[in-house]
């Protein structure tokens, strides 16, 4: 049975498998509750021809980029900050584990009386989820750089700002990474949440207004988008950071294949 | 080789006068003290060896001499100067290179280090870290980063690293104690002849009784703590390279493993 352990063999037996069970299903409760892989396709390819799906995601891959990295670059300095300023993390530290208890999606109403029903809000709201996450990422690294990386620098000339950009960032970089794309999963839930309730385009938007028609097949167009959009995102950085942050020790999951 | 022999190392001696160390408040009343009222003078361009017990506190007088720590007590100079914070006259090798090396930076960027934070240009910096790398015996390995390196290597590099900044004291901290023992032995005859080459006053702290002997030409017992101190200094004339196998060298390796056996 050798050709089972062949990888491309199991793993196209476990979709196949899922594509079964799923036709399963359609057939056991019917289209309207579980629409099967047939009806999905054909779905999916009238939101297509209409232009509907791709500007939808395109919408909600712009907000998620742009809060992401927004999100990102404000929080790395923040968390660098936090962990190296012993007096700002006293104050920084309780509030920090107090407000990332909040989720994102509390906050929708909130941040569209603060910013608008326009893209200020949902640009805010993925800025939010982004931020507590990488924030205590960084701030992980910076309190994990070992002691005797500093002392050594210390000892041959450094000075304190030198320290902090030739020893600390980089002792940091795999926690920071870890936080970027950890934040990138909160950045898809906080927007999908807020197209549902606010909004009139956007992936979240199609899942919640197919149910006016009840066209579940459009809903699970939408639930695979997702995790299309996702994966591919999540492939991208993983790749990203094997290329081009290596030397500072990144790893992610393809590396362990090898 | 004899210390008249290299007369340029005779700065850079360490006065160290009723020195102590304590993390206790002193108004608390019952102060704890890790060492206490240590007195020594290290001669410039002098091999010194700290021996003593895990726990005696050799560790913190050797951080305490980089700047690390501060003192509760007493004076520390180096030439003259009260030591209060590190300082690039001062190189120290620790015990872990996983530690203390920078793993995001090849051999060589790793040696360079202090040299770009000096801001030394380039082409000067690639000459001085070619040269330190093929005293250590690492040329042929410069690109490579430290996690491909052995243990005994990774120690090389971080002694090629502190040798670049062209310091006058180098402290060791027990450097060898997580090596194989025939690694352990060639980085030893290698370091004596790399101090013999650059005139380097050397503190070395060990509990290996062995090692002291192998290496140094006085060596500092040290008591068991608390309140430890110097307790007895041994001056070691014997000719290098070392050879354990000989009679005066057991004599005073017996003389010394006395001190340990109350």
């Amino acid at each position: 049975m050798r050709w089972v352990e062949k990888k491309w063999v199991s793993v196209s037996l476990l979709w196949l498998a899922v594509l079964l069970l799923w036709q399963l299903g359609a057939w056991v409760y019917g289209p309207d509750v579980i629409p099967g892989p047939w009806a999905t396709a054909r779905g999916g390819r009238e939101l297509v021809e209409d232009g509907t799906l791709v500007q939808y995601i395109g919408v909600s891959l712009y907000r998620v980029l742009i809060g992401w990295v927004l999100g990102s670059l404000l929080a790395i300095p923040a968390g660098l900050i936090i962990g190296k300023v012993n007096v700002v993390r006293l104050f920084a530290e309780p509030f920090l584990n107090f407000i990332r208890f909040i989720p994102p999606i509390a906050f929708i109403t909130l941040f569209l009386v603060w910013f608008g029903i326009g893209e200020q809000s949902k640009i805010a709201l993925i800025m939010y989820a982004t931020f507590f996450i990488v924030v205590l990422n960084t701030l992980t690294g910076v309190m994990s750089v070992e002691e005797d990386k500093i002392r050594s620098a210390r000892s041959m000339g450094a000075s304190e700002w030198q320290i902090l950009l030739h020893v600390i960032v980089p002792s940091t970089i795999p926690y920071i990474f870890t936080g970027v794309r950890l934040a990138m999963g909160t950045s898809y839930m906080a927007i999908i949440g807020a197209e549902m309730i606010a909004s009139n385009e956007g992936v979240g938007y199609l899942i919640w207004n197919s149910r006016l028609f009840f066209r579940t097949d459009w809903i699970f167009v939408g639930l695979i988008s997702l995790g299309f959009m996702g994966f591919f995102t999540d492939r991208v950085f993983g790749w990203f950071g094997r290329k081009v942050l290596y030397r500072y020790g990144v790893v992610s999951v393809a590396a362990h294949r090898r | 080789m004899s210390l008249s022999a290299k007369p340029a190392a005779r700065q850079h001696a360490i006065h160290i006068e009723q020195l102590r160390k304590s993390y206790s408040e002193p108004a608390a009343g019952d102060v704890h003290y890790i060492i206490k009222d240590v007195d020594l003078v290290i001669k410039g361009g002098e091999f010194f060896v700290l021996l003593g017990p895990s726990g005696c506190g050799k560790s913190t007088l050797l951080n305490m001499i980089a700047g690390f720590v501060s003192k509760s007590g007493g004076h520390l100079r180096v030439d003259n100067i009260e030591v209060d914070k590190p300082g690039r006259d001062r190189a120290v090798v620790f015990q872990q290179a996983d530690s203390s090396l920078f793993p995001w930076l090849t051999v060589r960027e790793n040696v360079e280090f202090g040299l770009r934070m000096k801001k030394v240009a380039k082409a000067e910096r690639q000459s001085l870290s070619s040269r330190y790398i093929k005293l250590v015996g690492l040329d042929g390995h410069e690109d490579k980063f430290p996690k491909a390196l052995s243990g005994g290597m990774k120690q090389r590099v971080q002694l090629a690293r502190v040798l670049a900044n062209d310091p006058a004291i180098l402290l060791m901290d027990e450097p060898f104690g997580a090596l194989d023992a025939m690694t352990r032995r060639t980085m030893q005859k290698e370091l004596v002849q790399i101090w013999r080459e650059t005139h380097k006053t050397v503190i070395f702290v060990t509990h290996d009784i062995q090692e002291a002997l192998l290496l140094g030409e006085r060596i500092g017992i040290m008591s068991v703590g608390p309140s430890s101190n110097i307790t007895d200094i041994y001056d070691n004339t014997l000719p290098f390279p070392r050879d354990v196998a000989s009679p005066e060298f057991y004599a005073l390796y017996s003389r010394i493993q006395s001190h340990f056996e109350e």
